[in-house]
């Protein structure tokens, strides 16, 4: 069940719209050095209901293991291109339906803490995710199901790379794109550039640090923990740092 | 007052960022190619309200785009109604007579309608059937707009011969997909922040709307905009707002319609009206369905707007009153839980009591209610305006087209 398969769009089961999807890599942000220029690719995200759904953990649980990895990725990684408030929530879908939904806070609290990275792949998710469920149903003698709540719909996201047409030559350029730009760009250079490349590490950060030389604010940049915070935060957040440096 | 032609510039003040570069683009790469529409009205309806404003802008965007829609005799409309009920879950009684009815009108139209496109949406049961004549290369989806989180056996097992023979589906909940071999997509539905009922008023044109009807402005108003029907619950807002009316002089608002052309509507109307009866500060307003300044006004003249429905599909009045940066206390079911974010956008309710504590916490927390109320209009922006439905169309079309 584990994949060490680095590229997210070569996870995919192969379904009739993979055809369409061009490959991850494919559109990739050229950000080698004979290529000076950044340009931003927002994403669009097409949502597919998977028509299945869980009243209950253990149902969660048993549910996980069979649903394709493009689920895992909906539910924990795209899940901060859809929700602009994470005060107060927590940053995945599961741990938000067993804190509110099931009003299992505990189980809540424990799924809130798993956090997509570069060294994992979404099998190494799911078996986190599996195993914390497993653990605290073992722990207590019933198994906590929605009473009056929603129950928890397995969806998966085909997401839809779209240059914007905006670019930036330098670091100026680059702060003034950022305060215009859609915020999927934001998602695209940051989340996903991070699973794309494997290394961890954003577009916006590998540019600035390997075209521009400004590898302080790369590395500042880098240091954000992008999942506690919104997209609209994160944009105010590279900005904030882009124009310290400039300051000096 | 006459507006000014909308173009998809004129959504560039109030979309968010970004979001017309990024509509430009994706549609950059469908130029001449055609989509096609079909429902069954022109006219009334949320859907034929929403492709009114869609259809030209797709054609903006170089996207050659067709609305066709379809007609049929009084039975099929019967037979129709039926299905709409059944599909929400009512019991209903079908004859033999009215299943074959609706499948000649749906061949009649077929045949009689121009139906070529490289891209089709067929709206809603009415014109399912015309799955029949599809030109093999078009890739066509079937959008469902209503509620078949529990539809009745016999009505959807007929639609199940025609359902999965499309590219996909759409659905505007997670709780309305069905067990289909079909791609089952989630598209929400949206706003027109340009429309009549969303757009921007003087503080005239709303204080004259209030005036016509005899409402003052001198004390908070609680507002719920609703047909009158039982599962929006008008009478549980009343019961709510008397509850808080012990701690905060405030006035009630309810506005809606479909009181005239259903019976059950009127029946509902009367008894509001008639628990209303003793109370000067209840305002019960039965509205024409054009009444979309008046419904505008109301909204923004709303100290806190109510949507305490007990069963919703999607429940856009929620989306609208937050657009006009109003806290929204909603009933915790359907489309509702969806638009409000809990202690962010307003607050999701299950009981009558919880609506009235609510209440009572925002009149007295004005600045907690500003703050849901500009969270609500940002939430908003981003989730629920037409450019966003835009661009999901335009996403679906690109992967449909090429795949």
């Amino acid at each position: 069940m584990i994949s060490q398969n680095p590229v997210p769009g070569e996870r995919r089961k192969k379904t009739v719209f993979d055809a369409a999807l061009k490959s991850k890599e494919d559109n990739m942000v050229m950000i080698s050095k004979k290529i000076k220029t950044f340009h931003f690719t927002g994403c669009i995200e097409i949502k597919e209901l998977l028509g299945k759904k869980a009243d209950n953990e253990l149902q969660l649980m048993e549910i996980l293991e069979d649903v394709p990895e493009d689920c895992i990725y909906y539910h924990t990684h795209s899940y901060f291109l859809r929700h602009f408030y994470l005060a107060g929530q927590y940053p995945n879908d599961f741990a938000n339906w067993a804190a509110i939904q099931v009003r299992d806070r505990v189980l809540g609290e424990k799924l809130g803490m798993v956090t997509p990275s570069a060294d994992k792949t979404f099998d190494n998710i799911r078996t986190e995710l599996i195993d914390i469920i497993d653990k605290h149903l073992s722990s207590i003698s019933i198994i906590p199901a929605v009473a009056y709540g929603e129950p928890f719909y397995f969806m998966r996201s085909r997401i839809i790379e779209v240059p914007l047409g905006v670019s930036a030559g330098n670091l100026k350029e680059f702060t003034e794109a950022m305060k215009n730009v859609h915020a999927s760009a934001i998602y695209n250079h940051i989340f996903e550039s991070r699973l794309r490349v494997r290394k961890g590490k954003s577009d916006f950060s590998i540019w600035l640090d390997e075209v521009l030389g400004v590898g302080g604010l790369a590395e500042k940049i880098e240091r954000i923990d992008c999942y506690m915070y919104s997209l609209e935060d994160l944009r105010a957040k590279i900005i904030q740092l882009c124009e310290e440096e400039f300051r000096g | 007052m006459k507006q000014k032609k909308l173009t998809l510039d004129s959504y560039r003040e109030v979309a968010p960022p970004g979001a017309l570069e990024l509509i430009y683009n994706i549609a950059g790469r469908l130029k001449g190619r055609s989509f096609l529409h079909v429902n069954s009205t022109r006219y009334g309806g949320g859907v034929a309200e929403m492709l009114q404003r869609l259809v030209p802008m797709f054609e903006e965007l170089g996207i050659k785009t067709r609305w066709e829609v379809m007609t049929g005799s009084e039975l099929f409309y019967k037979t129709t109604k039926s299905f709409h009920n059944a599909l929400q879950g009512e019991k209903q009684t079908i004859t033999q007579e009215m299943y074959e009815e609706w499948k000649r009108v749906n061949r009649e139209n077929a045949d009689r309608l121009d139906l070529d496109a490289d891209f089709g949406v067929i709206h809603d049961p009415q014109p399912a059937g015309f799955i029949d004549v599809k030109p093999k290369k078009a890739k066509w989806l079937w959008r469902c707009h209503i509620d078949i989180s529990r539809p009745e056996r016999n009505v959807w097992s007929f639609l199940k011969g025609y359902i999965p023979r499309y590219d996909g589906t759409i659905f505007s909940l997670p709780g309305f997909a069905q067990k289909l071999s079909i791609p089952q997509f989630l598209l929400y539905p949206s706003i027109d922040p340009l429309s009549d009922k969303n757009r921007d008023l003087a503080r005239e044109e709303i204080d004259a709307e209030l005036k016509k009807h005899s409402i003052p402005r001198s004390r908070p108003m609680i507002l719920q905009v609703s047909r009158f029907d039982r599962f929006k619950d008008p009478m549980g807002v009343l019961e709510a707002y008397r509850m808080v009316k012990k701690y905060n002089d405030c006035i009630l608002v309810l506005a809606g319609g479909g009181a005239t052309d259903d019976p059950e509507g009127f029946q509902v109307l009367e008894e509001t009206r008639n628990a209303a009866s003793s109370d000067g500060d209840i305002f019960i307003l039965d509205l024409p369905p054009d009444a979309n300044i008046t419904i505008n006004a109301l909204q923004r003249a709303a100290a806190i707007v109510i949507q305490k429905s007990t069963k919703e599909g999607f429940g856009l009045t929620v989306a609208e009153a937050m657009w006009k940066g109003k806290p929204v206390i909603g009933g915790a079911v359907g489309g509702i839980t969806v638009q409000i974010v809990y202690g962010r956008t307003g607050y999701t309710v299950n009981s009558i009591e919880g609506c009235a504590y609510r209440i009572r916490y925002l009149l007295s927390n004005p600045s907690v209610a500003a703050k849901i109320g500009e969270n609500g209009r940002d939430y908003t922006r981003r989730n629920f305006l037409i450019t966003r439905h835009l661009s999901d169309y335009l996403a679906m079309m690109s992967i449909m087209i090429k795949s």
